[in-house]
């Protein structure tokens, strides 16, 4: 935590490490007429986009458009009922040691019994089988996992005893440990405040930029990931959409999807906000 | 009820100290002799037996919020081993059958705890009221249904105590092939799913393992005090230590102690194992859940205090 500097070169052979024969060209996502139908109702449909690698990309929509189906869908949980699906060049749920997913209610769950240190470790070796030792090489990933999103300190803690904000940072350790090329984020911020908002939205900036991971992260509000965002893909009347940043940033289609008039705010140094008017 | 079953209990650990119903606690001069009496080795094994299996469950139990089911469970064996007299087949038998059978059940229920506690307690009502239907029919069966609500170490017989072995055996080499992935998916089961692990199939097999560990220990404690041996030392030691092996490890531990000391009291005073042995437990964790609460108390949850530290260090920049 002292040395920040040392953190960063020992984290850097991450970048490469993903030396997986699976062609680092072919987009993050592809979408081709995909529809999903839940519980007997058609969730949403006519999904056709493609997310190149790299990428931040957000996932919008009003509540119950099938924002969340849509990450199920990405990670192989949910089946699609047309079209094809493509992530990272595998079909759904094929090529999901190469995602790290933050589910929304991590918050929530039972977490007085491991440290942050077993969370993240979790992360990297939970899904093997019989007693196999943790290796030194596990060890240390799992150290770097914890500095790069600065939770070295918060490591021996109890889960129960971090804050929503320091949990949020043990949770993006957890999906990244295992240097994925996706990670998928299911509302990281909701029920953080502002200042815990715009750090995490800094350090998946940071991620991105520094592992070129790609990043999908489903958000209702839009505004404090503006600064990092690519593109997104919106849940609009039953059909799922992509676009890249300048053409979201759309008064007519935001008032669209949220259902009120919503303007765009563009300040004379270039910054850019939404409110609803 | 309570009286029946001290008798009972009592009469059967052969220990024939002249018990007078105002002595609440009579001291034994001959205890060492009855504890190295053939009974007890029984009693000291099979007690030893369910305490490992119990380490090995217990630590999940807690972890995965699924005490009440354990619970239920004891309650499940119930109908069984009554029922088991009634139609002439071994007591160990008819628990297994229903805690297994039941824990299968609750294991597909699948996720919904809200929707699971309410089913699963209404399961355990019914069981009970099964139980005590069946015993009233078979006569003989009362000493029974006082045995399987309250345990009795003291009657373990060598056929149980193989029977317990195996199923010790067993235990040990599922959770140690599937102790990983189990971990992952009672910590965080939708990471987990995403990451490929069979989350409901695990959640059955647990719960199938946890039927056996309950079929055990009913024997040993009992449906109605179960819960002091399979779950209170796990919870104890999750307090002590939020490491999981060394929690298993201190759990595991807890219960060790919890029968060999409970099972020399109970020489010692004369009263019944089960009593002793879950008086113990209980007084372990309570003794650690003062602890714990001083130590919060003087020692504030730190909050926000350093957390932004890092961000601000940016590992990655």
């Amino acid at each position: 935590m002292s040395t920040p500097d040392a953190a960063a070169p020992a984290a850097a052979p991450a970048a490469a490490a993903p030396g997986t024969p699976a062609a680092d060209d072919v987009p993050a996502l592809v979408f081709d007429d995909v529809g999903v139908v839940l519980g007997g109702r058609l969730v949403w449909s006519e999904g056709t986009f493609t997310v190149p690698q790299g990428s931040v990309t957000a996932v919008i929509g009003s509540n119950g458009s099938g924002k969340t189906t849509m990450l199920k869908v990405i990670l192989g949980l949910v089946p699609v009922c047309s079209g094809t699906v493509t992530v990272l060049g595998h079909a759904p749920g094929a090529g999901n040691a190469d995602i790290g997913y933050v589910p929304q209610d991590y918050t929530a769950l039972s977490a007085d019994a491991i440290r942050a240190r077993d969370a993240v470790l979790l992360g990297l070796v939970g899904h093997r089988w019989a007693l196999s030792r943790v290796t030194a090489a596990e060890k240390a990933q799992v150290e770097r996992a914890l500095a790069s999103v600065g939770a070295t300190e918060l490591a021996d803690r109890r889960l129960s005893q971090l804050s929503g904000g320091q949990r949020q940072r043990v949770a993006i350790a957890q999906a990244i440990v295992s240097e994925p090329r996706l990670v998928i984020l299911d509302e990281p911020l909701a029920s953080l405040d502002l200042r815990n908002q715009r750090e995490i939205v800094e350090l998946l900036g940071r991620i991105n930029d520094e592992y070129g991971v790609t990043i999908l992260v489903v958000a209702h509000d839009l505004n404090p990931l503006l600064a990092e965002l690519d593109g997104a893909i919106y849940l609009l009347d039953g059909h799922a959409h992509h676009a890249p940043l300048s053409g979201v940033v759309d008064e007519d289609l935001l008032s669209h999807l949220y259902g009120t008039r919503i303007q765009v705010v563009r300040t004379p140094q270039g910054e850019m906000f939404m409110r609803s008017v | 009820m309570l009286g029946t079953a001290l008798g009972s209990t009592l009469g059967s650990t052969a220990l024939g100290a002249g018990l007078r119903a105002t002595d609440l606690v009579v001291y034994q001069p001959n205890w060492w002799e009855i504890l190295t009496s053939p009974f007890m080795r029984n009693a000291l094994l099979g007690g030893t037996i369910v305490a490992l299996a119990a380490g090995l469950v217990g630590y999940f139990v807690v972890v995965r919020n699924s005490a009440f089911a354990a619970h239920a469970l004891a309650h499940i064996g119930l109908p069984g081993a009554t029922g088991a007299v009634l139609i002439g087949v071994p007591v160990s038998l008819g628990l297994g059958v229903f805690a297994v059978g039941g824990a299968l059940v609750i294991g597909a229920m699948g996720k919904k705890a809200a929707d699971r506690e309410i089913a699963t307690g209404t399961v355990l009502a019914f069981a009970t009221g099964l139980g005590l239907y069946f015993a009233s029919l078979a006569t003989k069966s009362s000493s029974t249904m006082t045995n399987v609500l309250f345990g009795n170490l003291l009657a373990i017989s060598d056929d149980q105590l193989v029977g317990f072995a195996v199923v010790l055996v067993v235990l040990a080499a599922a959770v140690g092939l599937i102790y990983r992935p189990l971990l992952f998916s009672s910590v965080d089961a939708q990471v987990a799913e995403a990451r490929g692990v069979p989350v409901r199939a695990l959640s059955i097999l647990f719960m199938a393992l946890l039927g056996l560990v309950v079929t055990m220990a009913v024997q040993v404690v009992g449906t109605l005090l179960l819960f002091a041996l399979v779950v209170t030392p796990a919870a104890t030691a999750i307090q002590l230590t939020p490491r999981p092996r060394r929690a298993m490890l201190v759990s595991t531990g807890i219960g060790l102690v919890s029968v060999w000391v409970g099972l020399a009291l109970s020489a010692m005073l004369n009263l019944p194992p089960s009593f002793v042995i879950v008086t113990i437990a209980c007084v372990v964790w309570f003794g650690v859940w003062m602890g714990a609460r001083s130590t919060h108390r003087a020692v504030p949850v730190v909050v926000g205090t350093d957390e932004h530290a890092g961000a601000h260090h940016g590992h990655l920049v």
